[in-house]
């Protein structure tokens, strides 16, 4: 099992001028992590992370769009792989992180914690699509995540992380979104 | 807030409904299928070159991806059922609402009764609309005959312009 965290410190430096789309508890991790112009915080409605990112993916197809996406809130819109896989960005890398709970909402496990994310994907049409366990193999495939012809499909299995409760109201901020706004306008 | 929405008499066209979506400057068009204006907007959006549709599977999913795509500076129209619509709220409470973004939804009254104004029909699910677009606030226009139809591209100009939520009534089965 993977530390998220780690994960998380392994990708920033990685980033250039992808726009990232992060959710709950990535998202509090992240903007303390790397508060960047191009972070995208504008859901507020659990699951639709990915839904922003592929609007965001067709908008500037000249960016790579980079969803982090927790193993709950994907389960909350699980038809949004059919439609991933009918839009087809090229520019758009979904990562999901899979701890096999509710992490932002106390901990409770998912329905079923074992579910297979990557076999979804795939049947649902995404052909580019990865499970990765071990540091060392996300290490090695992390500037292919980020540059291989989208969409991109990856499962991140991870050990639970501290539990909230936390608070997104920073993070929500009108400011925020403006700030997105001037950055990609730039 | 608005007046419920009066029955009047005429008929409903598909193009002109384009047309002004087109003139608002809609580039994308997101939907699930709705039977209320699968042929008379739909069929003909889906061949239209100037609209890129997006097909989605549910409809919440069309508010993350409206919103993604205005971040980008391009606008979206929302082609749902009433259905849909209410299936969403929880998108249209905090993308529409809190976070005060320009979704612009057009919403078939499926199997409204033809002549009869929404709060009056006799289905639960179409007398409830516009009570609940009123409490969340969200300006809302009933196009229910040809006359109606000029209402549309000032209200997605506006709702653009000043970053806020509009919803467009479709009254009858456009043709």
């Amino acid at each position: 099992m993977m530390n998220r965290t780690k994960c998380l410190q392994m990708l920033a430096p990685h980033l250039t001028d992808e726009i990232v789309v992060a959710t709950y508890s990535t998202a509090s991790e992240w903007v303390e992590m790397s508060d960047r112009a191009l972070n995208y915080y504008s859901f507020g409605a659990m699951g639709l992370a990915s839904s922003h990112g592929i609007g965001l993916a067709l908008a500037r197809p000249e960016r790579r769009v980079v969803v982090l996406d927790g193993d709950g809130s994907l389960l909350m819109n699980l038809g949004t792989l059919v439609t991933i896989a009918a839009a087809a960005p090229k520019n758009f890398t979904h990562i999901v992180w899979h701890n096999g709970s509710y992490e932002a909402n106390g901990g409770h496990p998912l329905p079923n914690r074992d579910v297979d994310f990557t076999a979804m994907a795939r049947g649902a049409g995404i052909a580019n699509v990865r499970r990765i366990e071990r540091m060392e193999d996300y290490e090695a495939q992390l500037p292919a995540i980020l540059s291989e012809e989208g969409p991109v499909f990856v499962e991140m299995m991870i050990e639970q992380g501290p539990l909230g409760p936390r608070s997104y109201e920073d993070m929500y901020k009108a400011e925020r979104r403006q700030r997105l706004r001037e950055a990609l306008r730039a | 807030m608005n007046a419920p929405a009066k029955a009047v008499s005429g008929v409903l066209h598909g193009a002109p409904i384009i047309k002004a979506v087109k003139e608002a400057g809609v580039s994308h068009v997101l939907s699930v299928p709705d039977l209320h204006t699968a042929g008379g907007l739909l069929t003909p959006i889906r061949s239209d070159p100037d609209f890129t549709l997006i097909r989605t599977c549910k409809e919440d999913e069309t508010f993350g991806i409206a919103a993604g795509l205005t971040y980008g500076d391009k606008r979206a129209l929302i082609l749902i059922q009433y259905t849909g619509f209410l299936y969403s709220m929880n998108a249209i409470r905090a993308i529409a609402c809190e976070h005060k973004q320009p979704m612009c939804m057009m919403i078939g009254l499926l199997s409204k009764e033809v002549g009869v104004a929404p709060q009056e029909s006799k289905k639960f699910g179409l007398r409830i609309i516009e009570p609940i677009l009123d409490v969340m606030g969200i300006e809302r226009h009933y196009i229910d005959v040809d006359e109606d139809v000029a209402k549309i591209a000032p209200a997605i100009r506006r709702a653009y312009e000043n970053s806020h939520p509009v919803a467009m009534l479709i009254g009858r089965q456009p043709i």
